[in-house]
């Protein structure tokens, strides 16, 4: 176990230990090729933080600082917070009084549905994928297969099937609704990443556990879950990240007080009549960022274990 | 009483017979080593026992009480893996004390069995490392120990040492039987290392494509080979195998033609019986002395490889038929290549076998 020096690594960063083997020409190659990926994340952050006119100015503003008279006046904006307060309040319509915009409800949304079907679906998949991993059934690769079909078509064509089957059932609008499929969606990339992960351990270790007196109940959760943790976390993370953004069974599928973010957030910039609000659009996707980056960040190291396993023969 | 039989005991996967009508018994306080090549149906013997896999056909009696249809919780027996199949999320002790969960102890009872286990296998320093962070010698160390923290009707161990160094395996040898001694349970050991079968031991079962080709003391499979394979497959190095020719059998000698040259032995009179002629004579590298001169129990052949090996000196010599015949002299006899040598059969430890590779004997 690596000792915790400071309340950084406790925390989950990594120890700062130069640049190690790799040298400098190396790490900065890959700091600018990181850098050039992010650069779209970074425009759209610091675009949050621009007031309107800045925003659309030619050329564009760059920094929200001059490093020291470093960059010309001309590349850099002065930032503000206040796109981030007219995401939840503002006035709707010109000259109006400032209303609340519901986004506060529509973030909650967001994070319940994604967050609840992607913890059911891990619960369920998971345990699914124990049972075709370990107690195969007379065509265990045809049920799997068909488990992937169901992620095989786009989602617009699969879509108005749904919302009959939705419509009938009532479930159309409701949080039961969305989350039951965002579940289903999410089961089979579950089932095939956790299957994946069941079938590299040893099974010499499950029945060492069965002779020495434990149920197949307990081989589960004793012997065999504890050892896919990074693959809980991966798939966790991997499965967060494709729900969090869906868009369209979210535009369809949900009722007013069951939206989520990028339905909301589409709704915020094409309504009202005076085109785009960029400065809001970005503010809006900033905060929409930090849930998922959270999350990812502090499962970090489990989800490097997690997508390396298996590349490394006991 | 702690026992084990298998009674004509098949498996199948398949179309693939794995073991075919296995019959074995081991007796309480008996070690049973069950020897044989890769893919012998070694494993799957042991695995059928401990009720990981289902036997086809035939009776698992464990203690007494047919076991077929238990699953492995029930059998209550201890079993160590080949690869250790350590819990790597629970710490040595915890790996220790799993066992114990079934049992219903106390936690003071708990830690106290696995306290005097873990001193008896020398893991009390790493009792709250896990398994990742301890050497090799120290979990199969703590494979032992969790199979000997219970008290259970039997022990199986599948090839415990063949993970290890050469060293290490040997002094592991020595604790295995010693702690084995002390516990006076039925024990099998899968192996396919003959050494550690010969060394570890009771009786060994010799196992080939399934079937189960001789059982006996260590000894006995060493001294009287049923047949060509247990023949071949105990002794280091391999027994010579020669094609030969039965010409005639008098006087308690047989007459053959080996390698090309005529040869008179004493054999077992149940040779005289071997019809048709053909035989394949076996014969121990140690068994051969060499003589200065040509004579009727001899076989002339001319040296082509040496390879000291310490204490003794193995020869590669070629018949002038073209057969090789391994010989082992001391190590103070020097040997050239290309010297012509007369070697002389000990009758007491040469086979014959018949055509169908089965020893003969009274």
């Amino acid at each position: 176990m690596a000792e915790h020096n400071s309340i950084w690594e406790a925390l989950g960063f990594r120890k700062a230990s130069g640049v190690g083997e790799a040298g400098w020409g190396r790490t900065l190659a890959v700091a600018i090729v990181s850098l050039i990926y992010f650069l779209p994340v970074l425009f759209i952050i610091f675009t949050a933080f621009k007031p309107q006119d800045a925003a659309l100015s030619v050329p564009p503003t760059l920094s929200p600082t001059s490093f020291f008279g470093l960059i010309p006046d001309q590349f850099v904006f002065s930032p503000t917070l206040e796109n981030f307060g007219s995401v939840f309040k503002r006035s709707m319509t010109s000259g109006g009084a400032p209303e609340s915009t519901g986004f506060d409800r529509y973030f909650f949304n967001s994070i319940v549905i994604a967050s609840s079907s992607v913890l059911l679906a891990l619960v369920i998949g998971t345990l699914a994928a124990f049972g075709f991993s370990r107690y195969p059934l007379k065509g265990n690769d045809t049920y799997l297969f068909i488990i992937l079909t169901t992620r095989m078509l786009p989602a617009i064509v699969v879509i108005i099937p749904v919302i009959l089957m939705f419509r009938v059932v009532g479930l159309s609008g409701s949080y039961t609704g969305i989350i039951l499929l965002y579940t289903a969606f999410n089961l089979a990339f579950t089932i095939w990443m956790m299957k994946s992960f069941f079938d590299e351990l040893s099974l010499d270790v499950e029945d060492a556990a069965r002779i020495d007196g434990s149920s197949d109940t307990k081989v589960f959760f004793k012997i065999a879950l504890p050892q896919v943790v990074a693959g809980l976390a991966a798939t966790f993370v991997f499965g967060l990240i494709l729900t969090w953004n869906e868009f369209l069974f979210a535009l369809l599928l949900s009722g007013p007080d069951t939206r989520t973010v990028p339905v909301a957030m589409n709704q915020a910039v094409s309504s009202g009549g005076r085109g785009t609000d960029w400065t809001l659009l970005a503010a809006i996707e900033t905060l929409f960022l930090i849930p998922v980056f959270l999350v990812t960040f502090f499962l970090q190291n489990h989800l490097l274990r997690g997508v390396t396993f298996g590349t490394v023969k006991r | 009483m702690s026992t084990i039989e298998i009674r004509k005991v098949t498996k199948q996967f398949g179309a693939f017979t794995a073991v075919k009508d296995a019959d074995l018994k081991v007796e309480a306080g008996e070690v049973v080593c069950l020897l044989g090549p890769s893919g012998c149906g070694k494993t799957t013997t042991l695995r059928m026992i401990a009720g990981l896999e289902r036997a086809t056909s035939g009776d698992v009696i464990i203690a007494g009480q047919r076991m077929n249809e238990l699953t492995p919780q029930k059998r209550d027996i201890a079993m160590v893996f080949q690869f250790y199949a350590l819990y790597p999320a629970l710490t040595v002790g915890q790996n220790i004390a799993m066992p114990l969960h079934y049992e219903n102890l106390s936690k003071s009872e708990s830690d106290a069995r696995v306290m005097k286990v873990a001193q008896i296998m020398h893991l009390t320093e790493v009792l709250d490392r896990m398994p990742n962070q301890i050497s090799e010698g120290e979990k199969q160390r703590l494979a032992v120990a969790r199979a000997i923290v219970r008290d259970p009707n039997c022990f199986l161990f599948d090839e415990p040492l063949s993970r290890l160094d050469v060293e290490l395996r040997h002094s592991m040898r020595g604790q295995i039987k010693e702690v084995l001694t002390g516990l006076s349970k039925a024990t099998v050991i899968v192996t396919h290392d003959q050494l550690e079968a010969l060394t570890m031991a009771s009786r060994i079962a010799i196992m080939k494509d399934g079937v189960i080709e001789q059982v006996g003391t260590p000894h006995e499979v060493f001294a009287k080979p049923t047949n060509v394979f247990v023949a071949s497959f105990i002794g280091t190095p391999q027994m010579n195998l020669v094609e030969a020719e039965l010409q005639s059998f008098g006087d308690g000698k047989a007459s053959v033609v080996l390698a090309g040259q005529p040869l008179s032995i004493a054999a077992d009179p149940a040779v005289s019986r071997l019809k048709p002629s053909k035989v394949t004579v076996g014969i121990r590298p140690r068994a051969f002395t060499t003589v200065q001169d040509k004579s009727g129990d001899t076989i002339a052949a001319q040296a082509e490889l040496i390879e000291p090996m310490g204490a003794e000196t193995l020869i590669h010599a070629r018949t002038s038929a073209g057969g090789d015949i391994r010989v082992v002299v001391p190590r103070d006899k020097r040997v050239k290549v290309g010297e012509a040598l007369h070697l002389k059969p000990d009758p007491r430890q040469t086979h014959f076998f018949g055509a169908d590779g089965k020893a003969v004997r009274a």
